[in-house]
């Protein structure tokens, strides 16, 4: 994500597109385990981790955003 | 967005929450242990190790095990079901009580589970059942032991819920017009720091939570669900026995089962009412079914079968209402994709656990709390 150097005001889409492609990956996690098994299952932990180690990322020492 | 619209979502925000906060937390709480549920019962209970059996052991008629499951209890009890359990393919479990449906509200008297290795008809284990820690936080989590009245409760706090999270998401949009995604202001002081967790940690975990909450609202309409069914699909599928005389003589469990097993030859058999149930109406063994994939292992068919003659009446699908129920308990608890899966839904747990505390922390140190408090009708954003 680009850094808003001012103050400026951000548009619906720049607020909203990291959380919304995070609720894509999120719901494709929810449902994958649900309709299949093996690597189904894995898919599902690999999208629903992504929210995990997002906030570990943006949360890691020395960092006050996540410059993703 | 007007100022006066947004005072209106802050205050819806604030109020779902703060109603809805103390439960919110308690079913985080005990949802916990509920997402591990089997691996932590196996730990406190462990299962008995089945013995090898001789080949050519001769099979016992299951019926036999029913008489002898009846035999240890007192006079009047009766068998209301039996089940096969999906982790020990070879056992039954036999369930026997001083009624044949469960009361309404309280414990069902006498209830005991009795434990069959089915190739020899070895007794297992015979008592009633479990009442420890588990029971404890399921108790928690569905009802708050208060029956329909707690559950219909908690599925008005998840209702709150995802008022909160709908409000959360429009409240988040005018604090982030001016701030990169996940900006964490840790030198503004503890309020700010909070403040800026509580939008991360929310936003980020907005779908899960959604999800959870949706299905745990799902959840708590199970017994009407239930009712519903029995009361219009069910009613029909045995409306030619209402005037029929009451049942003198069922037919031995293994006809019933025999005639269950053809009818639905490539589904898991895993439950068996007796006649007499909500579920079977008092002519007929109700057998129930699930599939055979992931997917369909999570959904139940019953057929019906009646106990006069042992002969197949109906079989159905369930109706839609049923099946979102179904599904709705995998995609709440966690338990469908194996052990990285409940790890995960235990962090987003946690994850959540943090977002309702800062909140509750952003609201208790609100700046100009105690202005507003004295001043009361303004609203506070």
């Amino acid at each position: 994500m680009s850094r808003t150097s001012g103050r400026q005001r951000q548009s619906l889409w720049a607020i909203f597109r990291v959380p919304v492609l995070l609720a894509v990956l999120s719901i494709i996690g929810l449902v994958s385990a649900l309709v299949g098994d093996e690597l189904w299952d894995v898919l599902s932990w690999v999208m629903l981790g992504v929210p995990i180690v997002l906030i570990a990322w943006c949360l890691r020492p020395g960092r006050s955003a996540c410059n993703l | 967005m007007k100022p006066r619209t947004l005072r209106v979502w802050i205050w819806l925000h604030k109020w779902s929450s703060l109603v809805s906060m103390l439960f919110l937390l308690m079913l985080c709480l005990t949802g916990l242990p509920l997402i591990s549920h089997e691996e932590i019962e196996h730990w406190l209970d462990p299962h008995p190790e089945l013995e090898a059996v001789a080949p050519g052991t001769p099979r016992p008629a299951l019926e036999d095990l029913v008489q002898e499951a009846l035999s240890a209890q007192s006079a009047n009890h009766v068998v209301p079901f039996v089940f096969f359990p999906g982790d020990e393919p070879e056992a039954v479990v036999i369930a026997t009580a001083a009624t044949i449906k469960p009361p309404a509200t309280g414990d069902w008297e006498g209830l005991h589970f009795h434990q069959f290795d089915q190739r020899n008809g070895k007794l297992l284990g015979q008592e009633p059942p479990a009442r420890g820690f588990m029971y404890f936080m399921l108790r928690l989590h569905v009802d708050m032991f208060l029956h329909l009245p707690g559950t219909l409760f908690l599925g008005a706090m998840g209702l709150l819920l995802i008022v909160a999270v709908v409000s959360g998401v429009v409240v988040y949009t005018p604090f982030m017009r001016k701030l990169d995604f996940a900006t964490i202001r840790a030198a503004r002081g503890p309020r700010v720091l909070w403040l800026d967790l509580h939008n991360l940690l929310g936003i980020v975990t907005l779908a899960w939570v959604s999800v959870v909450g949706l299905t745990g609202v799902i959840s708590t309409l199970a017994q009407p669900a239930a009712s519903l069914w029995q009361g219009t699909e069910l009613a029909e599928m045995i409306a030619p026995y209402k005037d029929a005389p009451p049942l003198t003589q069922r037919v031995p469990l293994d006809v019933a089962l025999a005639t269950a097993r053809e009818t639905a030859p490539d589904m898991r058999l895993v439950a068996m009412h007796f006649p007499g149930r909500d579920s079977s109406g008092d002519h007929h063994y109700s057998a129930i079914f699930v599939g055979n994939t992931p997917l369909t292992s999570r959904l139940i068919k019953p057929a019906l079968i009646d106990a006069q003659t042992g002969a197949l009446t109906d079989i159905r699908e369930m109706p839609w209402y049923v099946k979102v129920l179904y599904l709705s308990k995998p995609l709440h608890f966690g338990d469908y994709g194996g052990l990285p899966l409940k790890i995960i839904w235990a962090l987003l747990t946690l994850i959540t656990i943090v977002v309702l505390g800062s909140g509750i922390y952003l609201w208790l140190r609100k700046p100009g709390r105690a202005r507003a408090a004295s001043a009361p009708g303004r609203g506070q954003a």
